[in-house]
C-alpha cells in the first residue's frame, strides 16, 4: 500500500521536473501518468500495491474536486455578473460535444467494424 | 465566539467540515435517486461557500485545512493510468477510432465554448478559465495555472460541465439514436469527465470502461492541444 503511493508520487515528481526541464504547458501529474503508463507497459502487469491505492483515489475522486470547488466563492461577484453566458455557452459546447463525438465515433466504429465486438465486459471502474 | 475563532483557525477544523458535509451531500445524492441535478459535489460547494460565507471565513483559511484534500489530486491524476493500463489491449486495437474521436471531440470542446464565450464578450481569463471545462479537474487546474485563467474557477466549471453532461446525454443518445454502450461511454466520459464515467458505470460496465479511458484521453491530449488551439484563436 504504502509501496503504492510512493511510485505514484515519485511519478508526480519525476512529471514536475520534466515540465519544469522542459517548460512545456502541461501539468506534472499529466507526464507523471504518461510515466506511470508506459512503466505498467514495460512491468506488463500493475503492482498490486499501486492499483490498491490507485483505485482508491479514484474510487473517491469526486471528493477530491470540493476544496477547488469551493474556491467558486472567490470568483462570486464575477459570476453574478456573467453567469448567463458562462451557463449559456457551457450548455451549448457540452451538448456540441457530446452530439459529435458520439457520431464520429460511430461513423469510425463502423468503418472498423470487426474492432467494436471484440470488446468484452470490463472491469471495475473510476468514479 | 473565542472558542469559535480558536477552532476555525486550526486546519484539522475545515478538513472536518469539508469530510462531513460531503457524506451528508452523498448520502443525500443517493436518497434522491442519483440525479445529476443533486451531484454530491455540487452540494457540498453550495454547502460550505454558504457555511464559509456567513461566518465570515476567508477561502484561504478554509484552503489551509482542505489543501490536505486538494493534494492528493496530484497522485489520482497519476492513478489514472491504472484504468488507462486496463483497457491498453483494447486501445491498442482501436486506437485510431479512439484517437480521432477523442480529437474531434476535445477540440470540439475548446472551440465551442470559446465561441460562445467570445458571442457574449466574457473577459480573456474567463474564456481561457472555461476553454478546458470537459477535462477532469486536476488536469483543468494545471492547464489553466499554466494558461493564464482564474484555476479556482476553472474547477467549478469543470463540476458544472460534468453535471450537465450526465443531463444532456439521454437526450443526445436518443436524438441520434445512439445504443451502443462503448459509444455512449466514450462520449460522456469525454465531455462530463469523472462524473461522466461514474455515470456511465450505471448504464453497463463496458460503458464505464469506455468512459474511463475516453476521460484520461481527453486530459491527456487536451493538455497538449489547447495551448496550440488558444494561440490558433489568438488569444497569447
Amino acid at each position: 500500500m504504502l509501496n503504492g503511493f510512493l511510485v505514484l508520487l515519485l511519478c508526480q515528481l519525476l512529471g514536475e521536473l520534466v515540465v519544469l526541464a522542459s517548460g512545456v504547458p502541461v501539468p506534472g501529474p499529466v507526464f507523471g501518468m504518461i510515466l506511470l503508463l508506459l512503466v505498467l507497459i514495460a512491468f506488463k502487469k500493475t503492482p498490486k500495491s499501486v492499483r490498491l491505492v490507485s483505485e482508491g483515489l479514484l474510487r473517491h475522486l469526486a471528493f477530491l474536486y470540493v476544496p477547488a470547488g469551493v474556491g467558486l466563492m472567490v470568483h462570486l461577484e464575477m459570476i453574478s455578473h456573467y453567469w448567463l453566458a458562462i451557463l449559456v455557452a457551457l450548455l451549448v459546447s457540452t451538448f456540441v460535444t457530446l452530439v459529435v463525438t458520439a457520431l464520429v465515433f460511430r461513423l469510425l466504429g463502423r468503418l472498423n467494424g470487426p474492432a467494436k465486438g471484440e470488446i468484452g465486459d470490463s472491469s471495475e471502474g473510476v468514479k | 465566539m473565542e472558542f469559535w475563532v480558536y477552532f476555525a483557525a486550526k486546519p484539522l477544523f475545515w478538513l472536518i467540515v469539508t469530510l462531513i458535509v460531503f457524506m451528508f451531500a452523498s448520502e443525500l445524492n443517493r436518497r434522491s435517486g442519483g440525479t445529476p441535478l443533486l451531484h454530491p459535489v455540487l452540494i457540498s460547494m453550495a454547502i460550505i461557500i454558504s457555511f464559509l460565507l456567513v461566518t465570515g471565513t476567508r477561502y484561504e483559511t478554509y484552503f489551509e485545512g482542505a489543501q490536505f484534500i486538494h493534494f492528493l489530486l496530484g497522485p489520482a491524476t497519476v492513478a489514472l493510468a491504472v484504468p488507462l493500463f486496463d483497457h491498453f489491449e483494447r486501445i491498442k486495437k482501436m486506437w485510431f477510432v479512439l484517437l480521432v474521436a477523442c480529437i474531434s471531440g476535445a477540440v470540439t470542446a475548446i472551440v465551442s465554448v470559446l465561441l460562445v464565450g467570445l458571442a457574449f464578450d466574457l473577459p480573456v481569463e474567463v474564456l481561457l478559465s472555461l476553454a478546458p471545462k470537459s477535462v477532469t479537474s486536476p488536469i483543468a487546474i494545471g492547464i489553466v495555472e499554466k494558461i493564464g485563467g482564474y484555476p479556482s474557477l476553472a474547477a467549478g466549471l469543470v463540476l458544472i460541465t460534468g453535471a450537465m453532461g450526465c443531463l444532456l446525454s439521454p437526450l443526445v443518445f436518443k436524438l441520434l439514436n445512439v445504443k451502443d454502450g462503448a459509444v455512449k461511454g466514450f462520449t460522456l466520459g469525454l465531455a462530463a469527465h469523472g462524473f461522466g464515467t461514474a455515470y456511465a458505470f450505471e448504464t453497463s460496465a463496458l460503458a464505464g470502461a469506455f468512459a474511463g479511458l475516453a476521460m484520461g484521453m481527453t486530459g491527456l491530449l487536451t493538455a497538449f492541444l489547447l495551448p496550440v488551439v488558444i494561440s490558433l484563436m489568438g488569444f497569447n
